[in-house]
């Protein structure tokens, strides 16, 4: 299976994504230029982290107009599988792909740490090596992660089981002081309608080794593999 | 055709939490301004453009906003009078 990695301006996990599939998962992966008009044949693309265009007028704002978007939007349309984390999140909200907005954290500071997760949906695309409720340790490093749509909205994705991961304590609760950024109802990554989307602030492919503090991101990508190669 | 120059406020959305508002709201209070009641910062846009009339720069102006320049679901914005620049 092949992945295609994007690359803005500003990416700066966009290696990071590339060892996690290459050396970690052990498929294909490619780079794919912002101003390139082709997705390389790649199977799933990831909108990685980083501050694209300098994070001008709002994060994400500017990279949803690049050439290579419109290629990753008509693949997301078409129903190709499109993992945004972090910075790739909040492209892919802009973009439309995923509904609300992340804004500034509420404590207004940039916040890099490890986390802890709980897996709310283990059937989806991008769950399924995982089991309902289990708690993973990811790394989260975002100014701007605090997930906001209307209630109406939240809760449409709540009964749609779209919300799949959720920020908690290590005995698994939910609690104000868990939330590093006040994300509403604690939502730390959530899947588009068709769910072939996924928006999370925490950083997957950055705990995918030991050495890093944390193999919990391999399961995301070995689920991607275990369905799209299915 | 003239240019007009645009200016456009970009607010969070009354209501959303705006922790920027609230610091510069905190940092005033505890400079003494205690009959500040609420502070929200947003960015101010300034837009040179050609248009047929101030009418049509406003509304060329309207249709940026809602595409690019705010973001619909947490941001307002209102647009001034545009001037010939």
């Amino acid at each position: 299976m092949k992945f295609g990695i994007v690359t803005f301006p500003g990416s700066n996990c966009d290696y990071d994504a590339f060892h996690a599939v290459t050396e970690v998962l052990g498929e294909e992966a490619v780079y794919l230029w912002h101003k390139d008009h082709d997705l390389q044949g790649a199977d799933v693309v990831v909108l990685p982290g980083g501050f694209s265009y300098g994070d001008y007028l709002r994060a994400g704002a500017i990279a949803r107009f690049s050439p290579i978007m419109q290629e990753v939007i008509a693949h997301a349309k078409s129903g190709g599988p499109v993992l945004g984390i972090c910075n790739g999140f909040q492209i892919a909200c802009e973009a439309g792909l995923l509904p609300g907005a992340l804004m500034r954290n509420r404590d207004m500071k940039f916040i890099s740490t490890p986390l802890l997760v709980r897996v709310e949906n283990s059937g989806t695309l991008f769950t399924n090596r995982y089991t309902d409720g289990e708690i993973l340790r990811l790394p989260v490093a975002h100014g701007e992660g605090r997930y906001f749509a209307p209630p109406p909205v939240l809760d449409e994705l709540e009964q749609d089981g779209r919300v799949i991961f959720r920020y908690v304590t290590a005995s698994g609760e939910r609690t104000s002081a868990a939330n590093p950024n006040g994300s509403e109802r604690d939502i730390a990554g959530i899947v588009s309608e068709d769910g072939n989307v996924l928006g999370m602030m925490p950083h997957p492919e950055r705990a995918c080794s030991p050495l890093l503090g944390s193999e919990d991101g391999v399961r995301l990508l070995e689920s991607i593999l275990a369905r799209v190669a299915a | 055709m003239p240019a007009f120059r645009v200016g456009v406020h970009i607010v969070p959305r009354k209501g959303l939490l705006d922790p920027q508002g609230k610091a510069v709201s905190d940092a005033l209070h505890t400079l003494g301004f205690k009959s500040v009641k609420e502070v929200h910062v947003g960015r101010y846009i300034v837009i040179e453009a050609d248009a047929g009339d101030a009418g049509a720069a406003a509304q060329d102006v309207t249709t940026m906003c809602s595409k690019l320049l705010a973001n619909p679901v947490t941001e307002d914005f209102e647009i001034e009078p545009p001037v010939r620049a």
